[in-house]
């Protein structure tokens, strides 16, 4: 029986996929709880042992469900499973037709892949999302506040708030940026944050990502999708819309222009290529906005500006919303034997004469090594204690943090700090004794290349499956954009679900799936 | 424009054009080799012939059969002017210019290639190839329906359509070229069995056999179907209807942009030279080097293009 089951949640105050014999691999045993031992702010990781409920974000613990799931509740109920059933299949019909697809790495067979998509929404109500947005404009303002400071008077560093090694041992860190004054001021125009939850009011930031970050074309199609499959659903709840992302960041990046341009800003994305993994998100985002997606190849500099090849000759452009990363950018500054970026751009940039979005060297603020110390970063700047919460982590870097890491590598999070993606992580609680070992190792041999987590109690939302909703652990990303003239948050984000029963992985390189996220209207 | 959005969708248009092109060759090939078992043989290797991948096919080591020949044209992934290879590179290229084509063309390039990816990884059997033939033919058309009915007419039109008059051209003098023998009047006795079977493989592999009865009722002459192919602008997969559509849309492109490209210069220069001939000489002076100019011609032409646009 599905714990979403109405009846069965009324008479098991405790869902019943607990404690039948599928235990939550991630439970920490309670003589081995963790403590805090770092960061400015106090988090209390609930022992998840003693209860092993993990927040669902659909039922309460009393008689049902919670308030911002009751009309979906009331519509689910009157729907047949097996019609429900056939519009998951639609679904993947649609998204196949669509060409909404993401090359995986390291599959030769799986070139295009789709990202299974769940059709049971997340729905998270105005207040939870007040919360959160304020928590993200705070954290997004004082990521912005540091880059300006760390490529400028440096003041965090003579202040002792975040050691000067960790910036200039960092790869992240670019040289070429001090001094640099990127158009307008704005350092990331577009950041997503990564959010998990814990219960009632506990979010927890797991991940900035300022560089660039992917998933928002999920975000608009998913919506797209449900609107075009369950169009009723839309007119009983009050769901704030999505869909002016893509002009909101046309507009966005217009109001940075570089200082050359003297006429209307002309904005193009830059793509690696079409066999890059988020291709689709790079062509849609450019056909959404109206603007070229062009590659490396189609721009050169010309009159000390960036300019593309045309049909009839080469024609300015003034934003650049680059979708590679800072290394390929200019092999004439970074690496040299990149063929995906503009030699000489990095010149074009300091004369003002092009804005890059987000700007080179924006990395040092999403680094992994740089995130434990995102609560002072945050009190540095806005003089405010961080809204938001950071997961409690342990630098490897340091030898008493290292020593307890090693010593407690089956219940914690083992992660590269520069990796992304899932990959060349350890999940100590679902790991097995020999992959432990292996981990143990490499961790030996470059302990400052990790970071250590403790792992979270995740919540659930429903997913269909073929016996009905079952709980899957989720997170969010929701999408920032950042320009001179203010902070603007999507009412929404994209939900990643680990579709596997007990998984915390969502990535979808790594089998998570996506689902559309619903912000409630007041 | 980006130069490389140009080059994309004239591209996708020219492989999707070489895909169906290729379809018809077989429908024709098929149709005589089934209606006329003695000439069987003949025609699987006729047909290697027109698509030039002769000698690609023997490097195979494979024998020139029925089945072996089908699955080359058709369905081999290593050929790469089989259908199966052509309606890939045409989704690919439909993948570069998404930000260039509606969301119709989109669709309709993409179900063709997932609908054709799946009939084609099939072994393919003989009596299902009416079928599959039809299908190739008619995902083809959603797509050309798609591009009608919903793209803007401007250059992006412009070029997608010039892909389809370039390709055309050249896919038809091939057509024209593997027969011009039958089509030579000393060859065979005119009005032999074996002749109008030739003919008739003619006309269908361009999808011409009721427009040729409309025009000239049963009088099926040698001459008149190469003046027909190569002539008649009535037709809309002869030379000349081609070329004109080619030289049509280097024109409208010139205005669109204000300029003047080589590649229209040339194309008008082609025009006035068929323009000035007639059937008559052109089987006079030889039909097989009269074909192989004309398609030297559309190939420099092509050349011309790529750098007049900057692809």
């Amino acid at each position: 029986m599905s714990p979403y089951d109405l009846a069965a949640a009324n008479t098991n105050h405790v869902p019943d996929w607990v404690g039948d014999g599928k235990e939550f691999p991630c439970k920490i045993a309670p003589n081995r709880r963790p403590t805090l031992q770092r960061g400015s702010q106090t988090v209390t990781i609930k022992d998840m042992s003693e209860s092993a409920i993990h927040f669902d974000e659909m039922l309460d613990h009393e008689d049902g469900r919670r308030s911002p799931y009751q009309r979906y509740g009331a519509w689910f109920d009157e729907q047949p499973l097996n019609h429900l059933a056939k519009k998951s299949a639609d679904a993947e019909v649609f998204f196949r037709r669509t060409g909404i697809t993401f090359n995986v790495y390291g599959q030769q067979q799986a070139e295009e892949r789709l990202i299974p998509f769940d059709i049971v929404p997340r729905i998270i109500s105005a207040h939870e999302w007040s919360l959160l947005t304020n928590g993200i404009e705070q954290r997004v303002r004082a990521i912005n506040a540091f880059l300006e400071d760390i490529y400028h008077r440096r003041e965090i560093l003579k202040a002792g708030r975040v050691p000067k090694q960790l910036i200039a041992d960092n790869e992240a860190w670019l040289p070429q940026m001090v001094g640099v004054k990127p158009p307008g001021g704005v350092y990331t125009h577009i950041v997503g944050i990564d959010l998990v939850r814990t219960g009632e009011n506990e979010f927890f930031v797991l991940e900035d990502n300022a560089r660039t970050p992917s998933g928002v074309s999920y975000m608009l199609e998913n919506r797209e999708t449900m609107l075009h499959m369950f169009p009723e659903l839309f007119s009983r709840n009050r769901v704030r819309k999505v869909s002016n992302y893509p002009s909101l960041l046309r507009r966005s990046l217009q109001a940075c222009i570089p200082k050359r341009c003297d006429e209307k800003p002309v904005v193009a994305v830059l793509t690696p290529g079409i066999h890059n993994s988020a291709y689709f998100e790079h062509s849609f985002l450019a056909e959404q906005m109206g603007v070229e997606l062009v590659e490396g190849h189609d721009l050169r500099v010309t009159d000390g500006r960036i300019a593309m090849r045309t049909t009839q000759g080469y024609r300015h452009i003034d934003v650049l919303y680059r979708r590679i990363d800072d290394e390929y950018l200019d092999p004439l500054t970074f690496n040299p034997d990149s063929v995906l970026g503009v030699p000489g751009i990095m010149d074009v940039y300091r004369s003002e004469g092009i804005t890059i979005a987000n700007a080179p060297g924006t990395g040092i603020a999403d680094d992994k090594a740089i995130y434990s110390y995102m609560p002072d970063i945050v009190e540095f700047y806005t003089g405010e204690k961080a809204l938001l919460k950071n997961v409690e982590t342990w630098r490897c870097s340091e030898a008493e943090s290292l020593s307890y890491v090693m010593e407690h590598l089956d219940e914690l999070v083992v992660k590269e700090v520069h990796g992304s993606g899932g990959y060349g992580m350890l999940v100590g609680p679902a790991a097995s004794k020999k992959e432990i070992e292996a981990f143990r190792a490499k961790l030996k041999a470059k302990p400052s290349n990790y970071i250590a987590q403790p792992t979270l109690a995740l919540s659930t939302v429903p997913i269909l499956t073929e016996k009905g909703l079952a709980p899957r652990h989720v997170d969010l990303r929701p999408f920032v954009l950042v320009s001179p003239n203010g902070i603007d948050i999507t009412p929404g984000g994209l939900t990643r679900v680990a579709l596997q029963e007990g998984s915390l992985v969502v990535n979808s390189s790594q089998g998570g799936g996506t689902k559309d996220t619903w912000v409630l209207r007041e | 424009m980006l130069g490389k959005t140009a080059g994309g969708l004239y591209w996708m248009f020219r492989y999707l054009e070489r895909g169906e092109n290729t379809a018809r060759l077989v429908d024709a090939g098929l149709h005589i080799a089934l209606t006329h078992a003695q000439s069987e043989d003949d025609q699987w290797d006729s047909l290697l012939e027109t698509t030039e991948a002769r000698r690609q096919f023997e490097a195979s080591g494979r024998i020139a059969d029925r089945q072996n020949v089908l699955e080359f044209l058709l369905s081999d992934r290593s050929n790469p002017s089989s259908v199966l290879s052509c309606f890939h590179a045409a989704r690919t290229n439909a993948r570069l210019v998404r930000t260039a084509i509606t969301r119709e063309v989109w669709e309709s390039v993409n179900e063709t290639w997932l609908t054709l990816n799946e009939a084609l990884s099939r072994p393919i059997i003989v009596s299902e190839l009416p079928d599959l033939l039809a299908l190739i033919r008619r995902q083809n058309s959603l797509v050309r329906g798609a591009l009608h009915g919903t793209m803007l007419r401007n250059d992006t039109y412009d070029f997608c359509r010039l892909g389809s008059a370039v390709e055309r051209a050249d896919n038809t003098s091939r057509i024209l070229d593997v027969k011009y023998y039958v089509l030579l009047p000393t060859a065979i006795p005119v009005g032999s069995p074996f002749d109008n079977v030739q003919w008739e493989s003619v006309l269908r592999s361009v999808s011409g056999q009721r427009a040729y009865r409309w025009l000239h009722g049963t009088d099926v002459s040698a001459s008149g179907i190469a003046d027909f192919l190569i002539f008649d602008t009535r037709m809309p997969r002869s030379l000349m209807f081609s070329l004109r559509e080619t030289t049509d849309l280097l024109a409208s492109l010139e205005t669109a942009y204000a300029m003047t490209v080589e590649s229209h210069a040339m194309a008008k220069r082609q025009m006035d030279v068929l323009d000035g001939q007639s059937v008559k000489q052109v089987i006079e002076t030889g039909l097989h080097e009269f074909l192989q100019s004309f398609r030297q011609d559309n190939a420099s032409r092509a050349v011309q293009i790529e750098q007049d646009f900057r692809f």
